[in-house]
């Protein structure tokens, strides 16, 4: 075998610490190294050609490059090795600056380090052999799971490039957290008025089914060829029959349990639709509170139903749907501030949610857009915000910041303004952060304009005093202690991932991080992607975001989908596990290990069992590799024999050692 | 208000106090909630937040001279309420102790009470109030201090006229001697 080695200096990234030219001549001596050399930037255009004269050139069947991490530039090289006429898998790659020179100082240790990490990548390519990628077809279906504004956008831009979408929500209706928005800043529109559109275009477009009341239940396959099944939830109510007119809820007597909508302000009927721009607009039954369903009399639904649609019998239904390409949109909720002791614990029902006094604000919540304190009614004078509830506080194990309260604090002490000209509002801050488009303007709007007062500091208690709560904190600009009597507290609770999202995680072999939102693939350069092939991200899911940016990330998962679906044929890693029939004695171990359910068991001529590798849906972890007592089962590209080379390349056993 | 060069911030005073108190000082992002929950803010003259960015600055004279230091009742309120799980409390601990090695004493009638306190028990063991009461008095000149509580601490028997030595009042003061012999200026 022939092989050229190439030492990138990458700058001063590498060569600052390790001596390159010195690994380049040290490689020159390695087994089958004909050729070797150093070079500023090898993943540069005419870097890349040096490579590629060189195979010529020289006659090389082997490539190494040592720069930087594989997950960088890997693809650059192989796709260069390539147009030199070699099969790209002869092409190895040492990282000798994440590993070597970006994490030690002493340049001689680090030379000697860079050249043993290149003596390594030699061995193990000098047991490399061709391998070829196997093209296969993919579904021309996607399925969007979350129907939030990020999903709806999904959603929407999927179906407009003509394919076929299957859109999962485990509300009733979808709209997401943006359906219970008043307004929106920083423009002050109607929330519903804008989303209402969208929804509905999800209702009627030809290319879009919708489940509601649904859940992901499973999911098998890989990219291009998913199988998921949805459990769609039983609503006891005939969807297809149902025509949203509302008389059923109208007459239901049982309106004792709290409206999740409302974000629990006010009771909802045990049948319902939730608000009055609901896709779809359908009743649905809640079985827990359902005097039917729970105590077996009443089914007054049932009787002034005009189309007979109730079902008190109706059970779960799950269906199986075959997808290509998966988005997660599975947005967020809020933090639970009921931990916090200076805020009452819950005993002040004058002390309430941002979301909350969204529904206070908006004309179809339950005070009918009049802000109406929860204790007595009463309309509100003096307002307090108080901002960073469960973000950026290490204590409740929240030290992110949740990025859109500040303006949507602010957003409310425009609108309490708005509301009820003669109140005042004040707003306890630590930091304003709002870098977007007019958002600085707006805030400073809700100061200068509607004359909110900003106080800069946290707030240490709450205490009743007659019937207003006391709040007491710091004007630390000030520098001193600050009281407000309030005759309401808005508290601007942060985000966490939404419940249930680790659990979807494990389904989608998505990994969620410390906090439960989804990791993307690369914080910057791939920030839909995951690291599961096929498996997209949008919105809140992947960490706390405002409604434009879940848009836009709405808008870019799609487009990540319809790029992959737009292939005639998807080509598969052929770096799989691969059975040898001749050792494989057939226990079957390898099938029982491995995670995807991506080996079989057959027979051979002799009727013997063996086991083989569905290359498609193989993911090259190597746990069969290592569960197999033959040592039958390889994986292509990582065998026993490379992985060994490389060890040995690394400590040289002894004998060998003597030897020389 | 005196400018402060920032450059002259002392490194050797910002490690000496996180060294001594077990805190890191930098994790404190100014959120006020010390000086919120506070029960003193309203006779400082820094508030407790401002120690703490005082401290973070390495503004060793603004501290050693300030009355905050000494006025704090050690009641924990600031400890409990940080976000960012600092023992405030012992932050401003460890800055009176400082004060007081540098020979300061912003607030000399407490240093008072706590040395005739401290030297009572070292005597009887426990404190004797009467002993502590003289010996404040005449220390600080402030002969009147809550002298209108006299007539009722009297008739409950809370102010007796001899001490009560208790068992043991030996190994006490023997704390006191092994605190002399290792710790700095006790």
């Amino acid at each position: 075998m022939r092989i050229g080695v190439f030492i990138c200096h990458c700058g001063s990234n590498i060569a600052g610490t390790v001596d390159c030219p010195s690994v380049a001549a040290t490689a020159l001596t390695y087994p089958d190294v004909v050729f070797s050399t150093d070079t500023m930037y090898a993943c540069s255009e005419p870097g890349q050609d040096a490579i590629i004269q060189a195979v010529k050139d020289k006659n090389l069947d082997g490539v190494v490059v040592a720069s930087c991490t594989p997950r960088m530039h890997e693809q650059t090289f192989r796709r260069a090795v390539e147009r030199a006429g070699l099969n790209r898998y002869m092409f190895e790659m040492a990282n000798i600056r994440e590993h070597v020179s970006w994490i030690g100082k002493t340049k001689d240790l680090n030379t000697g380090k860079a050249a043993e990490l290149v003596r390594m990548a030699v061995e193990k390519l000098r047991r490399n052999r061709p391998l070829m990628a196997k093209r296969f077809e993919t579904t021309k279906r996607v399925l969007v799971i979350g129907g939030g504004v990020a999903g709806i956008q999904a959603a929407l831009d999927c179906a407009d490039g003509g394919q076929e979408v299957v859109l999962v929500e485990r509300e009733q209706s979808i709209g997401g957290k943006m359906a219970k928005l008043d307004k929106t800043f920083p423009t002050v529109d109607c929330s519903s008025c804008v989303l209402g559109p969208k929804m509905v275009d999800i209702a009627q477009h030809p290319n879009i089914t919708l489940y509601t009341c649904a859940e992901v239940e499973s999911v098998g396959g890989y990219v291009g060829n998913f199988q998921v099944t949805v459990r769609r939830k039983a609503t006891h109510v005939d969807w297809t029959k149902c025509t949203g007119c509302g008389l059923c809820v109208e007459k239901c007597p049982s309106r004792k349990h709290p409206d999740p909508f409302n974000e629990n302000l006010c009771n909802a009927p045990s049948i319902n639709i939730p608000f009055p721009q609901a896709i779809p607009k359908k009743a649905a039954i809640n079985a827990s509170s359902c005097l039917m369903l729970t105590k077996g009399k009443c089914g007054l639904c049932a009787k002034v139903c005009p189309v007979k649609c109730i079902d008190f019998e109706q059970k779960d239904e799950l269906v199986n749907v075959d997808v290509g390409a998966i988005v997660v949109a599975t947005g967020y909720d809020l933090f639970d501030w009921h931990k916090y002791p200076q805020y009452g614990e819950g005993r002040y029902k004058d002390v309430i949610t941002s979301l909350q006094y969204e529904r206070l604000l908006s004309a179809s919540g339950p005070t009918g857009g009049h802000i109406k304190r929860p204790s007595d009614g009463k309309e509100p004078k003096n307002v307090v915000f108080i901002q960073c509830v469960g973000s950026r506080d290490k204590s409740v194990n929240r030290p992110y910041c949740s990025g859109f309260c500040c303006m949507y604090t602010a957003k409310q002490a425009i609108l309490t303004k708005d509301h009820i000209p003669d109140s005042q509002s004040y707003v306890f801050y630590m930091d304003i952060r709002s870098p977007g488009k007019l958002y600085d303007e707006f805030v400073r709007r809700a100061m200068e304009e509607y004359g909110a007062q900003y106080v800069r500091g946290r707030v240490a208690m709450i205490y009743p005093k007659g019937d207003k709560l006391v709040v007491r904190g710091a004007d630390t600009l000030a520098g001193t202690q600050v009281e407000v009597p309030a005759d309401l507290v808005v508290l601007a609770v942060g985000a966490e991932s939404a419940k249930g999202a680790v659990q979807l995680g494990e389904k989608l072999r998505v990994a969620p991080d410390q906090y439960g939102f989804f990791v993307e693939s690369h914080p910057k350069l791939k920030p839909v992607e995951t690291n599961t092939a096929g498996v997209f991200l949008a919105g809140a899911c992947q960490g706390p975001k405002d409604i434009p940016a879940s848009v836009g990330q709405g808008s870019a998962a799609a487009s990540k989908v319809l790029g992959l679906l737009s292939k005639a044929m998807l080509e598969s890693d052929p770096a799989v596990s691969r059975v040898n029939p001749a050792r494989c004695v057939g226990c079957g171990k390898c099938i029982q290990t491995c995670p995807f359910g991506a080996i079989k068991e057959i027979q051979d001529r002799f009727g013997n069992p063996k086991a083989e590798v569905i290359d498609t849906v193989c993911q090259g972890c190597g746990i069969c590799t290592v569960t197999c007592p033959q040592g039958a089962i390889q994986l292509e590209h990582f065998t026993d024999n490379q992985i060994l080379a490389e060890v040995n390349a690394l400590c040289p056993p002894k004998m060998f050692a003597n030897f020389e | 208000m005196q400018i402060f060069n920032l450059a002259d911030a002392d490194q050797g005073f910002i490690d000496e106090v996180e060294a001594r108190s077990h805190q890191n000082v930098k994790n404190c992002y100014q959120c006020g909630n010390c000086t919120a929950g506070c029960p003193y803010t309203f006779v400082y003259d820094y508030s407790v937040s401002q120690i703490m960015r005082l401290v973070q600055t390495g503004q060793k004279d603004a501290i050693l001279k300030c009355r905050s230091i000494w006025l704090c009742g050690s009641c924990q309120s600031c400890t409990t309420r940080c976000p960012n799980k600092i023992d405030v409390a012992r932050v401003m601990d460890v800055c009176r102790h400082m004060a007081r090695e540098e020979g300061y004493a912003t607030e000399r009638s407490v240093k008072i009470f706590a040395d005739s306190f401290l030297e009572s028990v070292e005597r009887h063991g426990r404190a004797y109030e009467l002993g502590l009461m003289a010996s404040y008095m005449t220390r600080s000149g402030r002969v009147f201090t809550d002298v209108d509580l006299a007539p009722q601490v009297l008739m409950r028997g809370k102010l007796p006229f001899k001490p009560h030595p208790i068992q043991g009042r030996e190994q006490v003061a023997r704390i006191f001697e092994r605190f002399r012999k290792g710790g700095k200026n006790a």
